[in-house]
Formats: C-alpha cells, structure tokens, sequence
C-alpha cells in the first residue's frame, strides 16, 4: 500500500506535464483531464486514508524510499517519502478542495483561451504541494516549498498582460524567496549540526543538542514559514496575489499553500519544543498577524483583498496556536482544516458574484445581491458564519480552542495572547458582517462596466459589456456545487472533529497533545468569545446596515487610510527596498563602468600616452638620432671613466 | 598500447576545423552541416570516455605519455579524472547546440563579394576552440595544458571581434544608438579587451610555469602532485604562494572572479549569441577546472594560505554580480553579470575545501553551462526576431510567442536555481559545503539566491509580460531548428536536477583525491545521529 | 715629437667632424665630415701603433680606409638618387623614418 504514496504525487505531475506540453490539441479536453487527475489523487488519498485506519494508532506511520537523490560524500539527500497522520490530514485537505476547485475552475475559466495552462498550473500546484507534505527530510520539503512558490507565481500572474499582475506574481516570489532562505540556512545549520535532514534523526538527535543551534534552526524555519504563510514582516505580497484568477486565491492564498508555514512549524515541533525563545517569536509574530490581518481586512473595499486580509489573520490564529508548544499544534491543524473548507468557501462566493457582476471587485458597488444569486448567498453566508466562529459551526469548534490555548499559555503571556486572540475574533465579526452586509444586502449600487480600453479586464469577453450595468445572475452548476460541498464542510466539519476529541487522538501519535489548563474555565472563555462575536457583528450592523453606503468610500480616519494601504508596509517596502535597492545598483552600474573597469581602461590610456610621447623622440631627422647617438656614447665613455677613477 | 581516446577526442574537433575552413566558398551550406557532423562525432566519442569511465579505478584513466620537448622535460601527457570527463561531456554537449543555435549568424551579407568565407571560418573557429577546450581538460603536463589556455585565445578573439549581432546593429542604427562602425568599434574593443585580460593573466602564469620547473625540474601534474603529497618535494612557503599566485591569477581573469570580470559582460555583450555561450559555458569553465586541479593540486599549503581572501572575493563576485545584473538594460549583459554571480558561487566551493563544496562545484560548472546555454540561446532566439538587445525595447512576449516566452522562463528559472532544475542540486551542496565549515561566508552566499530571483523574474517581466508592445506583434514563436537546441537543454535541466547521480557518481572519487591532496577532511557534524533504517545501507 | 700631440689633433679633428654632421644639412657636407671622423680615427689609430710598437693599429687603419671608400660609394649614390628625386641634398627632406 505505501508504494501508492509516490502516486499521489505523480498522478497532477503527470497531468502538468501533459498540459503544458500537449499543446493546443489538449485545448478541448484540457480542463476535464486536468480535473481527473487531481481527482484520481484525492482517491489514491481516500485509498490510502481507509489503509491508515485500519491499522493501529502508532503503526500509521509508512515511509517509501524512491531513490537516493543527490548522494555525495558525507551528504545523503533521498527521494522518499513519509506518510504519517499530519500529512494524511494534509493530503486529503490539498487533493479533496484541490479537485473542487478544479471543477470550479472548469466554469469559471470558461472563456479564457488559455484555460487548458490554467490547469496544468493548477495540477502542477498540486503535485509541489502534495511533495511538501510528503517529504520525509527538509531538502525535498524544500523542492516543494519551491514548487508551489513557482506555481503560485505563475497562477498570480497567470492573466499577464496586466502589469499589476506579472507585478504582483513577481513580488510574491520574490517575499517567498526571503523566506526560503530561511529554509535554506536551517537546513544547512541541520546539516552542519547533525550530518543529516531526515525529520526522523534530526528529531532523534534533539535531545543532545545545544539550545542556542536549535534556536537558531528554529527561527530560520520561522522566517520560511513567515515567508509562505504572509505572516509579519513578509506578508505584504498576500493582498497583491489576489491580482490572480479567483479559483487560485480559493485553492493557494486561502485553503492550502499558504498554510504551509502552519505544517512546518508543526513538523518541526520537536525543534520547537526544544527552543523556548523560538517559540516566543513563534507566538508573536502569530498575535502580530492576526491583529494586522484583521484591521486591514475593515479596512478594504475590494472584496478579494478583504478575504486576504482575513486569511492571513486567520494563519495568525494557527501560528499563534502552534507557538504554543503540545498545547496548541493539533488546535492549529484542525483550525487550518476548518478554515480551508470555509475559506475556499468564501472565495469561491466571491468569484461567483465577480462572475455575475462584470468582474467588478469593489464591494461598494454590490448591495442587496441575494435575491439575484440565492445558492452563493446562503453558501457564502454559512462561510461566513463558520468564519466568525457561530457557536456550532466548524470555525467555532477550533477558534474557541485556539483561544482556550492562548489562555492555558499561564501567567501575563496567557492573559495578553487570549485577549488579542478575543479581540481577533470581535475584529474578524466586524468585517466579515461588512462584508456580508455590502455585499449582499441593502440597495444595489452598481455601477456600468467600465471602458474596456481603459482598464484591460481579466476576461476577453468583458469587451462586449463595458458600458452596460451588470446583470447579476446565479453562476453556473460546475461553480456553485463545489461551493455546496464546502459549504457543507464549514457547518460540518468543525463539530465532527470534535465529537469525542476524534481529532485530537488522530494528530496526538505524530505532534503530542497536553491538555492546557487555562485560568478561567473553557466555558467561561467560550462564553467571551460569544460575547465579542456579537459585539462585532452589532458594531458592523450600526455602521454598514443601518446607514446607507456611499459609493465612494469616505475618507476615513487615519487608521482606516493606514489599513486600505496595507498599514503602510509596502510604504515601508517601496521606500527602502525598491528605491534603495534601485539607488544602489545604479551606483554599484557606475562604480562598475567607471572605477573598476576605469583601472583597467586607466592603465590602458596611461601605457598609451606614454607610448605618444616616447614616439615623439622618433622624429625621423637623422641628425637627432645622431645627437642621441653621440649623447649616449659620451656619457658612456665619461661612466666608464668615472667607474674607473672610483 | 591502447587506443588513444583522448587524443582522438580531440584531434577530430581539430581536423573538423581544417576541413571546415577548406570548403569551398560556394558550398557554405556544406561548411555548417560538416561542423555539425563533426561536433557529433564529437560528443559521441565523449558519451564513450564517460561510459567506459571507471569511478572506482584509477584517479586518472586513458592516459597517454610521449616525449615531446626532452630538454625540458615537457611532455605530451593526457589524462582525465571525473571532474576532467564531466566537462569533456559538457563541452562536447553543448557544441552541437552553439553550432545549431548559430546556424544563420555567419551568413554572408548580400553585400559583400562572393569570394569572402565569414561562415566557414565561424564553424571552423568554433570546432577549433572546442578542440582547444577538451585538450586543456585532458592535460595533466602543466606546460601542454598552458600552452592550449593560452592558445584558445586566438580563435576566441576572432569569434568576438569578427561575428556581431548582425541585427544588433542595424537597429541600433536604426533607434538612434549609434552607426554600424560604432557598434563593430564596440565590438573590437570587447575582443581586444577580452584578448589583453587573458594574456595579462597568461604572462604572469608563464613566468609560474617557468618557476615551478625551476622548483620541480618536470611538467608533470601527477608526478609533482604525488610528491607534494609524500612530501618529498620541498617548496619553501613563500615560493609556494608567489607560483599559486601566478597560476591563480591567470584563472581568476578567465574564471572570470571580481574584481578582474569586467571583459565579460563586454564579450559576453558584443558576441552573437552562440559565442557568448561558448565564452561562458565552456571556455571559461577551463579557469575554474584549472583552480581545482592545478592550484589545489600543486600548491596545497598556498591555496589553504589563500583561501581567506578567495572566499571574500567569491563573496563579492556572488553578490556584485547579481546587484549589476539588477541593474543592466541590455539582456545579454543582464545574463553576463549573473554568470559572474555563479562563477563566485563555484569559486567558493572550490575553496571551501569540503567534499561536497568541491563536488558541488563541479556540478555547478556543468549545470550552470546547460543552463546559461538554455537561457542565453534563447536570449539569441528573442534577439534576433526583433534587432534589439535593449530589454526596454520588450513587452509582451508571452502572448505573441507562448513557447518561447515558456523555455525562457525556464531558462530563468534555472538561472535563479529552482528547486527540482539541475542548477538547484549543486547551488545547495557549495552552499552547504561552504556552511560547515564557514558559517558566515555561507550565510551571505545565500543573499545571492534573493538577488537570482530578483533579476531572472525582472527581466521576465520586463519582456515577456505586460500589453504587447507594437514591435513585437508580429513576431514568430520559435521555429523547428530553434526547438531542437533548446527542447534537449530543458530535458537535461530537468533530468539532472531530478536523478544527477550518474554525474555524482563520476565526480565524487576525484573530490576524494583531491581533498586528500589538500589533506582535508570534511568537519564532523556536533551531533551525532544513529543512522536511520536505509540509509545505513550506503 | 711626442705621439701625444698626434692624438690631441686627432680628438680635434673628429670634434670637428660631429659638430658638423650634427650641425651642417646638406648631404655632401655632411658625408665629408663623417670621412672627417673617419680619418681622425685612422690617425688616432696610426698614432697608437706608433706609441706601442705593434702594427695592429696601421692594419686597422687601412681596413677604416677601404671601409670608407665603400661608403663613399654607396652613400655617394643614395645622396644622388635622393636628389634626383627630391631636388634638394638637404637630409632634414628625408625624414620619412617617423611614423
């Protein structure tokens, strides 16, 4: 059964490589084979899931060696694969929403003529991500770490003749690469420290290690899953990916890639564990970017970067949980799987109003939708109540625990983190009932689709609307079914985990669980949690539900203007990267042209001149060779006389 | 007496090249499909010495020893260990594909007479550097092996000099930049500035030469270096480190190391497409062989001596080179400055003096040749359809020409050292090898994979993405010849980044010898790990 | 007489002779005082046989003799051909040794 595991991997490879180089024959069938092959993997999964449970709690673990990779003296890199019950998780989360979007995608991608590469970036995706989970030492979690860096910049800028698109593509890879870095370097301490980055003996060899190494390793996975996962200081790359084709911002900026930081760290527990001022930055940088994330995603009106926004608060919650050590790693997992049903959810919502609305993604110009696309609102509306953790729903069922966690963390440290966990939570019921409310409640406030010379649109088809009001229709079935399905999946999903502690004993084998003991009771903690819940969905309602919205948005206090530019970090970025950075190749193009090439062309200009001043001598008169002549034997003979005197 | 491969390997270039430059001037088209022939030939006599190659025999195998100038004890002595066949591999690789790629580049002009023979003298001196090529990577007779470094200057300065972006000119003429003379003016001051960089550096290694026969009293690279091992050759400290000096200079101009690059991006910018190849891909791959064979081999102590102010230099060279390729307009020099971003990169593995470094090194020398082939070719490709070398004169590509924009990106993609693409496997052993032993070189060395990215992705964007621009509307995606250089390149990223243990394996007992001729050992890890269930096995 | 004197003459007339080569332009003026040099070293020569007994002085003197006959020949028809072709004997005419 384990030597299945490399199929799963290979299965979308194979699809990739048929059709990016299949060429236009595939052009009709492209999009159904591209799906049957992310779907075949989900089987493989489902096959290999029914294995797993079949067999005892602690022999779930399969390991499958392909071939030894890059073997030199004293370095062994393999291709081989572990499968254990985290990555099972994963597989089945990455191929099971993996092959809806890709029926998604099949509608939504409908006029695009290049719809047969979508898919074949969209299998390739998937076979990098599945190769992340899959790996069993950190340099082939590496390859795909990269591989789904790749894929995602191709996906970001997959509609490139918008330069705001190939930007964006671009940026996002290149935030990702600091991040590799990270993951480079804490290979290379692994490798220097232990001989070897297997995940087995590297946690082995844990024990026997100094605190300072395993810091230092474990920050360096930080600043890679910072990088992957948009968490601060590398989350600014995240909003601008939404530039991307909507089924992508549903598959890799919300439900999977994304959450791949959330699998490191959690991977990594035993590095972690062993590093308490790693895990300190670990739950920082976690409750930095759940705050952040929230406050931007009020802020927004265009309704992909809010989600974005709420994604990347939500990663926070996950980080944050997993820096909380055995208390938090399996809170971390599940809230990554709830939030991949309910937020792949809710951007498939979205792309299925942008569908029916022009591809207009501003949300003060929606209002009162639900009556024109009855299956999005109510499947969009149950994201949205599993988001904001309705008492029932699955969001619920992992948030509350997350923030039991904080609390259980003890001391001042667990009172500060529950209280930006709470206040999270009261912040993501505000904008997502904004969200709600803009969209799909009061008055319309369409507007006509803009000239289509003016903004070049994402779909060639927009040609033929501008002008013309939107006519807001419900999309069709291969779209809304997969909403269904993961609509199903947020009301579901989190209350089934949960039933018996089912998940927890399902994770605890591979990440270690402890109770935590927070010091108020877990009802009295669930209780808060609804309370701020109804506290920010209230404060929304007052101000967007109650009150007609201008169309323009209104100025805004400064935290608001801060907010709508990404709390000013691209600012930052622009500033002292982009500017210095430009400042600093042109110069180092100068000191190249003219000081270090200037030597060298120096010297040559100087042999030069001398050489025209020596010609000068050779004048041709023979008269003045004779002087020369007559000089040279005179003040010879007069040497040689004065030698002999000496 | 056995058959001699290697000298046959590289006479049939050589005598390609006589042939070729006697075909008559109305049968050029026979002079292209000749050089081609014989470039295969070639390469299929390469395939035999990496097959019947023996990683566990002999540190040097299919060797051959004449007498050739007794009086001072040179002679002719070939031979090659692993590091030698993956380059002969490579090199006789990538021929097939610089003559394919410049299959059009020496066309006569209508203008001229008939009587004048650009095309045959451009295979002819590009079958001529090949030869010149393998035979330095089969010397193990330090003068033979001077000798040909040296002497492969004479058909490069003509390839350079004599063979522009055709092109290039006209549109420069055309946009304002400049006349046809200007661009042949830039064109020889690159070759006369490409000729008198590598004859500084030759002269200085001359005199080195002379010094180590002095010293030595042979030629011989095997003799000298087993004695140095054993230690029955004595050299005092400071002898040591001038003749290292001079042999390293000479390498270090042609490798090309910061600061001594800058008749780089001039060459590499001024040449066709296929020439700047051969520059980077191969010609200069003899400066960093020559480091790791010559330097480390005879003057061990001085290269452990120097390895400080190496590993700075290589340092420097990494993040210079990718800083200026930042900010360069024209591709061509955009992909010259990146190379010298790799060569740092190899010249550290080199010196980092671990097993992996070196073998990482080795690697990287023909990794780093498939995929600046990869890209530069198709660089070529993109050049040629609109006349210009200006990235700014881009836009748009992708939507005109998918196919080309695509192998482009792999190139690019490549360059930067993906994941999964050859280049990626021998990026991350020299930085790990660099890493173990030191840890802060190592670090900054990894800045350098950021700034790939920067540049490949930039340039990408620049040219390839974006509303398509009103010149290149009506550009053709690449035709069949066209596909046929870079598709097998693309192949061969992918296959060696996947499975590169064929070439390990040819590599790894030639980076024993040579850490054992350094007398080096790779430092143990701080923690040790009780092996893991298979991979105890090797 | 003392043998001195002959050599005081001799260093005199071969002053003369290069200050008029360095001096004079025209050709033939300037080939008599190189036969000037010429013979002031012949009598150099002569005069230093004579101070130490040997003849080795006076062989070398007519070797200088017929030496300079064969330059007179030569130099004789350049300086001709020279001015048939320039019209003037001058030498600074002839400075074509220059780049």
């Amino acid at each position: 059964m384990e030597n299945l595991i490399a199929l799963l991997v290979a299965a979308p490879l194979l699809g990739a490589a048929v059709l990016l180089c299949g060429g236009r024959r595939l052009d009709k069938a492209g999009h159904w084979l591209g799906t049957l092959f992310a779907a075949a993997s989900f089987g493989i999964g489902v096959a290999l899931f029914a294995d797993m449970l079949g067999r005892g709690a602690d022999d779930r673990t399969v390991h499958q060696r392909l071939f030894s990779w890059i073997p030199v003296e004293g370095f062994q890199a393999d291709v081989a694969f572990q499968l254990d019950q985290l990555s099972m998780t994963f597989v089945l989360l990455i191929t099971g929403v993996g092959t809806l979007i890709h029926i998604y995608s099949i509608g939504y991608m409908e006029h695009d003529e290049r719809r047969r590469r979508f898919f074949g970036y969209l299998n390739l995706f998937l076979a990098a991500m599945l190769l992340l989970v899959l790996a069993d030492n950190y340099l082939l979690l590496y390859v795909g770490w990269e591989g789904v860096g790749l894929a995602s910049y191709l996906l970001i800028g997959f509609w490139q003749h918008k330069p705001s698109a190939a930007t964006a593509a671009k940026k996002a890879f290149l935030v990702n690469r600091v991040g590799d870095m990270g993951l480079s370097i804490a290979i290379m301490i692994m490798f220097t420290t232990f001989g070897t980055f297997a995940f087995g003996p590297v946690f082995g060899a844990v024990d026997g290690t100094s605190e300072g190494t395993l810091t230092a390793i474990a920050l360096m996975l930080l600043l890679a899953a910072c990088g992957k996962s948009a968490q601060v200081p590398l989350q600014s790359w995240l909003g601008d990916a939404m530039e991307g084709p909507t089924p992508v911002s549903a598959l890799i900026h919300a439900a999977t890639m994304v959450t791949a930081g959330v699998y490191l760290i959690t991977r990594s527990g035993a590095v972690f564990d062993a590093a308490p001022d790693a895990q300190t930055a670990v739950v920082v940088v976690g409750a930095v970017t759940l705050l952040f994330g929230a406050i931007v995603g009020c802020a927004k009106d265009d309704i992909k970067k809010a989600l974005a926004g709420s994604t990347m608060s939500q990663i926070g919650y996950m980080i944050l949980a997993a820096g909380l050590g055995p208390i938090g790693y399996v809170f971390a997992i599940m809230h990554l799987v709830t939030h991949g049903f309910f937020k792949a959810g809710l951007f498939l919502g979205a792309g299925s109003v942008m569908h029916g609305m022009n591809d207009e993604v501003d949300m003060r110009k929606y209002g009162g939708l639900r009556k024109y696309m009855p299956i999005t609102f109510v499947t969009f509306g149950l994201g949205y109540l599993a988001i904001i953790g309705f008492p029932g729903l699955s969001g619920f069922w992992s948030k509350d625990k997350i923030i039991e966690a904080a609390f259980a963390k003890g001391g001042t440290e667990g009172w500060i983190l529950g209280g930006v966990a709470l206040l999270g939570a009261a912040i993501t019921a505000f904008y997502m009932t904004r969200v709600m409310l803009l969209t799909f409640f009061g008055e319309k406030r369409w507007q006509p689709a803009p000239d289509a010379d003016a903004v070049p649109s994402a779909e060639p088809a927009a040609e033929h609307r501008a002008g013309q009001l939107p006519h807001p229709h419900e999309s069709p079935k291969t779209m809304t079914l997969p909403m269904i399905v993961l609509a199903f999946g947020s009301v579901f999903a989190g209350g089934l985990f949960s039933i018996n502690e089912a998940f927890v004993k399902w994770l605890e084998p591979v990440t270690s669980f402890e109770h935590g003991n927070p010091p108020l009771g877990a009802g009295a903690i669930t209780a808060s949690t609804v309370v701020v819940l109804l506290i920010g969905v209230g404060l929304a309602y007052v101000q967007y539900g109650r009150k007609p919205v201008p169309v323009v948005a209104p100025r805004g206090s400064w935290l608001t203007r801060a907010a709508r530019r990404d709390l000013l970090q691209d600012d930052f970025n622009h500033v002292v990267l982009v500017r210095g950075g430009e400042h600093l190749t042109r110069s180092l193009v100068y000191v190249d042209h003219s000081l270090v090439d200037g030597v060298v062309n120096g010297t040559a200009a100087s042999v030069g001149g001398l050489s025209g001043r020596l010609r000068k001598l050779q004048n041709g008169y023979a008269r003045s060779y004779a002087v020369s002549m007559f000089g040279g034997t005179a003040i010879l003979i007069a040497a040689t006389l004065l030698m002999r005197a000496v | 007496m056995s058959f001699p491969l290697l000298t046959v390997t590289a006479a049939v270039p050589a005598a390609g090249a006589i042939l070729t430059a006697a075909v008559p001037a109305a049968r050029r088209g026979a002079a292209k499909w000749l050089a081609l022939l014989v470039s295969l030939a070639t390469l299929a006599l390469a395939v035999l010495i990496a097959v019947r190659f023996e990683p566990g025999g002999a540190r040097y195998q299919f060797t051959e020893s004449h007498a050739w100038i007794s009086d001072f004890g040179v002679r002719y002595e070939l031979g090659v260990d692993g590091i030698g066949v993956a380059l002969i591999a490579l090199t006789a690789l990538l021929m097939p594909f610089i003559i394919l790629a410049g299959w059009h580049d020496a066309d006569p002009l209508e203008t001229k007479s008939q009587r004048w023979r650009p095309t045959q003298g451009f295979f002819a001196l590009i079958l001529a550097v090949e030869a010149m090529v393998i035979i330095s990577f089969e010397a193990t007779d330090v003068f033979l092996f001077y000798v040909f470094f040296e002497a492969m200057l004479i058909p490069m300065y003509f390839l350079i000099g004599g063979f522009g972006d055709r092109a290039t000119s006209s549109r420069s003429a055309a946009a304002g930049g400049g006349t046809d003379e200007n661009a042949a003016a830039q064109r020889s001051y690159a070759a006369v500035k490409f000729l008198l960089y590598n004859l500084a550096g030759g002269l200085i290694m001359l005199a080195a030469v002379i010094g180590l026969y002095v010293v030595a009293g042979n030629f011989s690279l095997q003799e000298i270096t087993a004695a140095r091992a054993a230690g029955t050759l004595d050299m005092a400290t400071s002898t040591e480190r001038l003749l290292f000096l001079g042999f390293f200079f000479a390498f270090a101009v042609k490798a090309p190391l910061w600061p001594l690059h800058t008749w780089l991006p001039n060459a590499m910018g001024e040449a066709t497409a296929p020439v700047a190849v051969l520059i980077t891909a191969v010609v200069d791959k003899v400066g960093t062989f020559a480091m790791l064979r010559f330097c480390l081999g005879l003057f061990p102590e001085a290269s452990k001596w120097a390895t400080p102010v190496i590993l700075v230099l290589a340092l420097v060279s990494i993040v210079y080179g990718a800083l200026l390729a930042v900010g360069q307009r024209d591709i061509k020099r955009l992909v010259a400055y990146a190379s010298i971003s790799h060569f740092g990169f190899i010249i550290m593995g080199i010196f980092a003096m671990t097993s992996q470094g070196q073998s990482g090194a080795t690697l990287y020398m023909v990794n780093h040749g498939i995929s600046t082939a990869a890209l530069m070719l198709v660089a070529g490709f993109l050049i040629s359809r609109r006349g210009s070398r200006l990235i700014a004169d881009y836009g748009g590509v992708q939507k005109v020409a998918p196919v080309l924009a695509g192998t482009f990106l792999i190139g690019g993609l490549a360059t930067l050292s993906l994941p999964g693409l050859a280049p990626f496997v021998s990026e991350f052993l020299v930085l790990v090898g660099t890493f173990t032993r030191y840890p802060v070189v190592g670090v900054i060395a990894t800045f350098g994979i950021v700034l790939a990215a920067l540049y490949t992705l930039v340039l990408y964007q620049r040219t390839m993405t974006g509303p398509v621009k009103e010149e290149v509307r009506a550009m053709p995606d690449l035709r069949l010849r066209e596909l046929l250089v870079v598709t097998p390149l693309i192949a061969l990223l992918i296959g060696l980044g996947l499975y590169p243990k064929p070439l390990t394996e040819i590599v790894n007992p030639a980076v024993k010898h040579t850490m054992s001729d350094v007398k080096r050992t790779d430092p143990k890890p701080e923690v040790a790990v009780e092996a893991k269930n298979g991979e105890a096995a090797k | 007489m003392n043998p001195v004197n002959y050599l005081y003459l001799a260093a005199l007339l071969f002053t003369i002779g290069a200050a008029g080569v360095l001096i004079r332009k025209n050709a033939i003026v300037l080939f008599m005082c190189v036969e000037l040099m010429l013979n002031a070293c012949n009598l150099a020569f002569v005069a230093f046989s004579r101070m130490h007994g040997n003849l080795d002085g006076q062989i070398i003197a007519f070797f200088t003799m017929v030496v300079a006959a064969a330059e007179v020949v030569v130099g004789l028809a350049i300086i001709v051909s020279l001015f048939r072709t320039r019209h003037s004997a001058s030498v600074d005419d002839a400075s074509l040794m220059k780049l």
